[in-house]
């Protein structure tokens, strides 16, 4: 008796020290669980989409790591230690963005990099996914919310100059993901309801205009494909089509791992980057989709409930922000390749093979793990 | 009462944020199941229209590739054309193992590997699945046979008839007109996937490189329903093609093949102008090449003979060769001199046989080492006389004297639609400094009077300088397309017209012109002799090897490629010119002896009818010359 007594004991022991462990370098366990496994379900999915390549595999999962390294060290830092050098950190990336856009690195035929041969190459851009909520956080927790009118203008130039400085490069997908970053945090800190239902409402006529005085052929013909993909079935209509035939054909239960034909037939194009979630669609079929998107939709709720623990209008505001953007990053995914929405480069969070937008991702949840375990506790009588 | 000072309130503020994150959480699960109940519909609802899709590859689209625009000259004669013909295509996806398929057909036409090489970087460019990428070109009908008799160890290989381009006047203008060749990677990245996904040929140089864009046309495509096999069961859908552009050049085909045969085999370069429209009549570049070798693809060797002849066939002369003008640029000069006021038609300079700056014991040499005594512009410009032109460029200055020569287009690409052409160069102080880091000598002033030293132009910009001549500085740059699809080409940016503060410089200097072919002591007086009506000319000649200072030019020294080049430039009838030449005679020494009577072939081969008369549009009473008249 008294010695199972005892083992009892040292097991619960044994859990606490692990958890007191993941608390003193600032980890949230949820959080990584999530992270780790979508990390896995990512790599297995990608053995499948970049047919069977193991060298991408390797690449992808020492990025994996190296993101992973990333958010340990962004969650050492004190929230209040991020707010007070936010301003300056959104000052050196629109310098970036601008150094960027004077006399950057030419490639893929757009100018997105900052390249110092042999010591870093990146693009500021993925920078300001960051420092853009970060820094109007900062600004808006300064004074009472909601913010006045004078501070929601404020913020809107600081949201549309890196947004005009990277679609100019030209990366809309990008600057449109920025500038949503940046919306939430005013629409978390109390923008006025009027005013989101004016900004939506102002849309349609400014989409009617440019249109008919603004758009290029180009342009428009991009539009018309994503209204009616079967009109240019040469063109981007035929990726449309075929990963919709993907995801079509792999049914309720899918064809198995390894089995897609679409994909392995060369037929989907960008199958192991932006199109990945065909892939996962046509060889796990429904169940899979919506497992996955299970997994997204846990991962959100524990990023959710660290906002509302969070301690400061700082770390809720950014904090929300990242969560919600999280969210757009997901759905524009999964609704461009499944039709829903207009082809638009956004990468799917953890599966689309990319080493940068994974960097990027992790910290972002790093910052997330920051402002849950830092928090004070005062000791209340 | 002041307004009550208001507090940073937290537990506000984070209602506020909780709120609106709830709100958030409820849009992101709504969202979250309009994504899951669109794959619900693709999955399920739709899931066996799309699994037949995928399943079975039916259904292929298939692009119809548009027929290329013909090219026609300036009388309708076809210059590049499509014909049939037949190639040999592969699909990968229906060769199983495609390599083993590519050794049977290595074997079965008992080819070498340097041609399986070949045909694997073809194959391997393939872009689309279920694409029939072609192969082997220009198949015979023994060929066609034996792949009909082999067809069962040949799976995924199809003979396909499609049209190619044809050029019926071989080498006549390979070096105006191109030619189309293959694809190949680098342009691949660069061009529209979708209007070129059935085209696999694209202008390489010339009007087909130009016009690209207006000969190709837009391509058309069709559903269609295949078998396991692949074989088309029947075809769904048709969106037709729309063809390219035809175009017409402003080129003459008789012209072009009597200037080619005034060459008479000798290197050059020939450009004929009409200076009312710009029209290029004629364009030479000799010897040249047959453009049909390089549309299916030219052997190594073959391309290899080309490229390292000594004669230079794809060097495009007119265009790319920069030669120093000489003293075909003296006209020019003297309008420069005239128009900014330093010289008077009858200002005089003493010609000892040479010139001398002040302080300075360098001796510019006149060509006639013996002097000419007392020159006005009128002499200078018949005799050449270069101790005269030293003096003008020397009061010149190198500024003005730079100004001058850009109007007339030179140091700049004066075509509107040739692609090839280089710029040329006429230096400038701020050009030499840029390019040596030094200051400009008062010397390299006096040896650009007379076209030598850093100057360098093609003949077309000859050409050009002398139409403007000839039309009294109206600028209409040379072009080559007359209509593209039956519509003239826009020039957006024509360089300003030439206007002189008085309009009868033109006239002295055309004088002059003429004068050299008419005149008692003209250098080119024994060409003029000959003429049925008047020609306005000026020779030249250009270094290709720089002669010492006191050493002599002395022909029989010196190899026979590093000789002078020939140059004249003429137009006619001088009265009202309708026709303006430049000819370059590669090392053929004497611009005068040599290049002005290929010149005067060329303006008769346009001017004269068949009984060796002037074409009666072009007789008028200052036009005609009776025989042996002398000024």
């Amino acid at each position: 008796m008294t010695r199972g007594f005892d083992r009892a004991l040292a097991e619960g022991d044994v859990l606490r020290r692990r958890a007191s462990f993941l608390q003193r370098i600032h980890i949230d366990g949820w959080l990584l669980f999530l992270l780790l496994l979508l990390g896995a379900v990512g790599l297995f999915v990608l053995y499948s989409a970049g047919g069977k390549n193991q060298v991408l595999l390797v690449k992808q999962a020492s990025s994996f790591g190296v993101g992973l390294l990333v958010m340990v060290v962004v969650a050492q830092f004190e929230p209040r230690f991020m707010a007070s050098w936010s301003a300056l950190m959104y000052l050196v990336g629109v310098a970036l963005l601008v150094a960027v856009d004077v006399m950057g690195h030419n490639a893929m035929g757009a100018t997105r990099w900052i390249n110092i041969p042999g010591v870093v190459r990146f693009q500021p851009a993925e920078l300001m996914k960051i420092f853009v909520p970060m820094t109007l956080a900062w600004y808006l927790a300064r004074h009472n919310l909601p913010p006045t009118f004078k501070r929601i203008v404020i913020s809107g130039l600081l949201i549309v100059v890196p947004f005009v400085l990277i679609a100019r490069q030209p990366d809309l997908g990008t600057g449109l993901l920025v500038l949503v970053s940046g919306v939430f945090v005013l629409f978390l800190g109390g923008l006025r309801w009027r005013w989101i239902l004016g900004a939506i409402a102002a849309v349609a006529p400014i989409a009617v205009g440019m249109w008919m005085f603004v758009m290029h052929q180009y342009q428009k013909q991009r539009v018309l494909t994503f209204l009616n993909p079967e009109s240019d079935p040469l063109g981007s209509g035929w990726n449309i089509i075929q990963s919709k035939a993907a995801i079509g054909s792999g049914g309720v239960y899918g064809k198995g791992w390894l089995l897609g034909t679409q994909s392995h037939l060369d037929f989907l194009p960008e199958s192991h980057t932006d199109f990945i979630i065909a892939v996962l669609g046509e060889e796990f079929g429904l169940v899979g989709i919506c497992l996955l998107l299970l997994v997204y939709l846990l991962l959100i709720a524990r990023a959710m409930v660290i906002t509302l623990q969070a301690q400061t209008v700082f770390g809720k505001l950014l904090a929300g922000s990242i969560t919600l953007t999280f969210f757009i990053y997901v759905f524009v995914n999964v609704g461009m390749v499944s039709g829903l929405l207009p082809v638009v480069g956004v990468p799917l969070p953890f599966i689309s093979y990319g080493g940068t937008s994974l960097v990027t991702l992790l910290s972002g949840f790093g910052i997330l793990m920051a402002i849950h375990t830092h928090r004070k506790w005062i000791a209340q009588s | 009462m002041p307004p009550p000072i208001r507090l940073k309130d937290h537990e506000v503020d984070a209602r506020l944020i909780r709120g609106r994150l709830l709100f958030g959480g409820l849009v992101i699960i709504t969202l979250t199941m309009l994504l899951m109940s669109r794959m619900y519909y693709l999955q399920v609802v739709q899931f066996e229209q799309h699994s037949t899709l995928a399943e079975n590859n039916r259904i292929h689209i298939q692009s119809l590739p548009p027929t290329r625009g013909t090219i026609y000259d300036r009388n309708g004669v076809v210059i590049a054309d499509n014909r049939a013909s037949f190639s040999l295509t592969l699909t990968r996806e229906r060769a199983g193992d495609w390599e083993t398929v590519l050794d049977s057909i290595i074997e079965l036409f008992e080819l070498d590997a340097d041609s399986r090489v070949l045909f694997e970087k073809r194959i391997r460019q393939g872009r689309r699945p279920f694409e029939p990428v072609p192969v082997m070109f220009e198949l015979t009908e023994e060929q066609i046979a034996r792949i009909a008799v082999n067809q069962f160890r040949l799976p995924g290989v199809e003979v396909a008839a499609s049209l190619v381009r044809y050029y019926p006047q071989k080498e006549h203008f390979a070096h105006s007109v191109g030619y189309v060749g293959r694809i190949n990677e680098e342009e691949l990245k660069k061009l529209d996937p979708v209007s070129y996904s059935g085209t696999h040929h694209i202008g390489k140089t010339g009007i087909e490189r130009f016009y690209e864009n207006e000969l190709h046309g837009e391509v058309g495509y069709e559903e269609v329903e295949t078998n396991a096999r692949g074989r088309v069961l029947r075809v769904l859908k048709r969106v037709e093609p729309v063809s390219g552009q035809d175009i017409y050049l402003s080129l003459d085909i008789a012209l072009q093949e009597a200037a080619e045969q005034a060459l008479n085999g000798r290197r050059g370069a020939i450009v004929a102008l009409d200076p009312d429209t710009g029209d290029v009549l004629a364009m030479v570049s000799q010897p040249s090449f047959d453009p049909n070798l390089f549309v299916t693809g030219i052997s190594f060797k073959a391309y290899g003979a080309l490229r390292d002849s000594l004669d230079q066939p794809l060097f495009n002369r007119v265009l790319r060769g920069l030669y120093p003008p000489g003293s075909t640029i003296k006209p020019m000069v003297a309008i420069a001199g005239l128009d900014s006021g330093v010289i008077t038609p009858s200002t005089r300079v003493f010609d000892p046989g040479f010139y001398q700056l002040p302080n300075n014991q360098h001796r510019y040499r006149n060509w006639n080492r013996y002097g000419d005594g007392w020159v006005d512009l009128d002499l200078a410009l018949s005799r050449s006389n270069d101790t005269y032109f030293y003096d003008l460029a020397h009061k010149l200055g190198i500024d003005r004297l730079h100004d001058y020569m850009e109007r007339f287009g030179f140091g700049q690409r004066v075509s509107l639609d040739m692609f090839e052409e280089t710029a040329g160069l006429m230096p400038s102080r701020d050009w030499k400094r840029n390019r040596y880091r030094q200051p400009w000598y008062p010397g390299e002033t006096l040896i650009l009077g007379i076209g030598q030293g850093y100057m360098q132009a093609t003949p077309l910009q000859l050409a050009q300088a002398t139409a403007l001549m000839a039309s009294k500085g109206k600028w209409i740059r040379p072009h080559l397309a007359r209509s593209i699809g039956g519509l003239q080409p826009v020039d957006d940016n024509t360089p300003p017209d030439i206007v002189l503060r008085d309009h009868q410089a033109w006239d002295s200097v055309q004088l002059g012109m003429e004068h050299v072919l008419h005149g008692a002591r003209g250098t080119a007086r024994k060409v003029g002799d000959a003429a049925q009506y008047r020609i306005a000319g000026k020779s030249g000649t250009a270094q290709v090897v720089a002669i010492k200072q006191g050493e002599r030019y002395d022909r029989n020294k010196i190899q026979e490629r590093h000789r002078d080049h020939a140059l004249f430039v003429a137009y006619a009838p001088a009265a009202k010119p309708k026709i303006a030449v430049a000819v370059m005679v590669e090392n053929g020494e004497s611009g005068s002896g040599v290049a002005a009577p290929v010149a005067k072939q060329v303006l008769d081969a346009w001017l004269l009818d068949k009984d060796g008369q002037l074409k009666s549009q072009y007789r008028s009473a200052d036009n005609v010359l009776p025989a042996g008249d002398k000024r």
